[in-house]
């Protein structure tokens, strides 16, 4: 990553000076010549430590007095491959929480913030009711919510509560991460500098307008790379709602695990849930390398 | 009166912008103008006294705020443009969202008013893209599209480099001939002397004195007005 990096920048700088008509010196030329030589060595010594850690990593696993029964409890190629259906078809349910809740948890953050910066009296209650949830539910447990959620709710016998699993997980999922999510758009929102707020409101915009037209587009922009982040934390989290007895990925890997008494489908399962958070990771990388350069840039006001 | 905390930051103010005539305000950094205008477009609540608008008195509690609000016009001297809008929607914004105008309507106009200030071709352009000077002229179009009953001008040109301020005054000077109210603070002297009716300088939160601004430039009757205009003499900014 360091070596790919800095390639990278330099390409930036030549970009920056090649003008029509122009050719670099010979002393810029051996400034550039420097420069790759010292770039092909940071990729050798990069590509020579890795290596050397790698060896030594293998060694130290492989060499370990309990790795031979590891191997066959952890990595076992041919329980893997039976219990890769059953987990991938678990995995489907997490997916279906994850966007309905993710959509969801955009929804409910997004009007939570919205009320915490409700200003007059009559809204008093609504502020304090926003301010009590996002503390309740930042500072709580995900497991102790989705029990409470997941056991306490249909164990009150309302009619019209339901009790699958699904409902019962995403609901609580919603409910912490919307906390976050509040806070992240709060914290986007009060990062609008308030002479965005005087120059709407002197136009004649009022409070509401002035949030949905001027304040919350460039809180949104800011907040993105912090909302894909909490994305990557909701991708694994939806594999909680296994505790609640949902046929997850989780639950299916446990299935397997207590039929074989072989750790492997855990494995599997765990490995599936990071191919799906990378390409969220490397997007959320993306999108927060280019609001730095734009920042750089000095393009915001 | 205005306060922050115990400091008293404008006290025994009385000055009256009339019809179709132009107000400077003159006086060193901090000595209140800003925090006037600011009361003025109800950006700040007043501890004591009025500020009347058309006759009425616009900072009684029991008016709606963002109704005056919509009869002034403000030009701030950090342009304050929105970076998510395009030029265009920046003008077209409150004629459409506050005065109930129609998108072809408003964008017609906000097109001929960039016309005039020669900016028609940056309509579709977002302020980033733009010179400050270019911005600013841009934020000016913006307070007129909403054919505000007074202009309010806060230091519009104290952020912009020195070859850049001719081309946002030459807008306010068309601005000003074409009979707009306008309030402004400013440190352009010169400025002030061509274009306004009168000229007040306010100093420590004081009016100490107002006038024609071939009086009161050229010949001052308070100390601390001489005072004030030769130091801005001596800066060569006269």
């Amino acid at each position: 990553m360091a070596v790919r990096r800095r390639r990278r920048t330099r390409a930036q700088l030549t970009a920056g000076t090649a003008g029509a008509g122009w050719a670099p010196s010979e002393l810029e030329l051996s400034r550039r010549a420097w420069r790759r030589g010292r770039a092909r060595r940071s990729t050798l010594v990069a590509l020579l430590s890795t290596l050397l850690f790698a060896v030594a990593a293998y060694l130290a696993v492989t060499r370990a007095p309990g790795w031979p029964r590891v191997r066959t409890t952890f990595f076992s190629w041919s329980v893997a491959v039976d219990a890769f259906p059953d987990i991938l078809r678990g995995l489907w349910l997490n997916l279906q929480v994850l966007v309905v809740g993710g959509a969801l948890v955009l929804v409910t953050g997004l009007l939570v913030a919205s009320v915490r910066t409700l200003r007059g009296p009559a809204l008093a209650p609504l502020r304090i009711l926003a301010t009590v949830y996002v503390d309740l539910f930042r500072g709580m447990p995900l497991i102790i919510v989705l029990y409470l959620v997941g056991f306490g709710f249909p164990a009150l016998g309302l009619q019209g509560v339901p009790t699958s699993a699904f409902v019962l997980g995403t609901t609580a999922i919603v409910l912490v991460y919307s906390a976050y999510v509040a806070e992240v758009f709060r914290a986007g929102i009060e990062s609008v500098h308030p002479s965005q707020r005087a120059a709407a409101r002197s136009l004649g915009l009022t409070h509401r307008q002035t949030m949905r037209i001027v304040v919350l587009p460039q809180a949104l922009r800011t907040v993105t790379p912090a909302l894909l982040n909490d994305f990557v934390a909701l991708q694994k989290d939806v594999g909680l709602i296994s505790v609640l007895g949902a046929v997850d990925a989780v639950r299916s890997a446990q299935i397997v695990v207590g039929q074989t008494f072989n750790f492997t489908p855990y494995v599997v399962a765990g490995l599936l849930f990071v191919v799906l958070a990378v390409p969220s990771a490397r997007l959320a990388d993306a999108v927060t390398a280019r609001a730095r350069r734009r920042q750089q840039s000095g393009s915001l006001l | 009166m205005k306060a922050f905390g115990p400091h008293r930051v404008l006290h025994g103010i009385d000055l009256a912008v009339d019809e179709h005539r132009v107000v400077a305000l003159i006086g060193a950094s901090g000595s209140g103008k800003s925090t006037l205008l600011r009361c003025a477009s109800l950006l700040e609540t007043v501890d004591d006294g009025q500020v009347l608008l058309d006759g009425e008195d616009v900072t009684d509690p029991r008016v709606d705020a963002d109704r005056v609000r919509r009869r002034l016009g403000v030009v701030f001297q950090a342009y304050n443009l929105f970076p998510h809008l395009s030029v265009l929607d920046n003008v077209t914004l409150a004629p459409t969202v506050v005065h109930g105008r129609s998108r072809a309507e408003a964008r017609e106009e906000a097109h001929a008013l960039l016309s005039r200030i020669g900016l028609a071709a940056k309509a579709g352009e977002y302020p980033d893209r733009l010179s400050g000077g270019q911005q600013q002229r841009v934020a000016i179009v913006r307070a007129l599209a909403v054919r505000p009953r007074v202009l309010l001008l806060d230091e519009i040109t104290s952020a912009l480099d020195p070859e850049l301020v001719g081309e946002v005054l030459a807008v306010v000077r068309e601005v000003a001939a074409g009979g707009m109210t306008i309030l402004m603070a400013t440190h352009e002297m010169g400025f002030a002397r061509q274009v306004a009716d009168t000229v007040a300088f306010l100093d420590g939160g004081v009016l100490l004195e107002s006038g024609p601004p071939a009086q009161l430039l050229g010949d001052p009757r308070h100390p601390r007005t001489r005072q004030f205009l030769s130091r801005v003499i001596d800066a060569g900014r006269l």
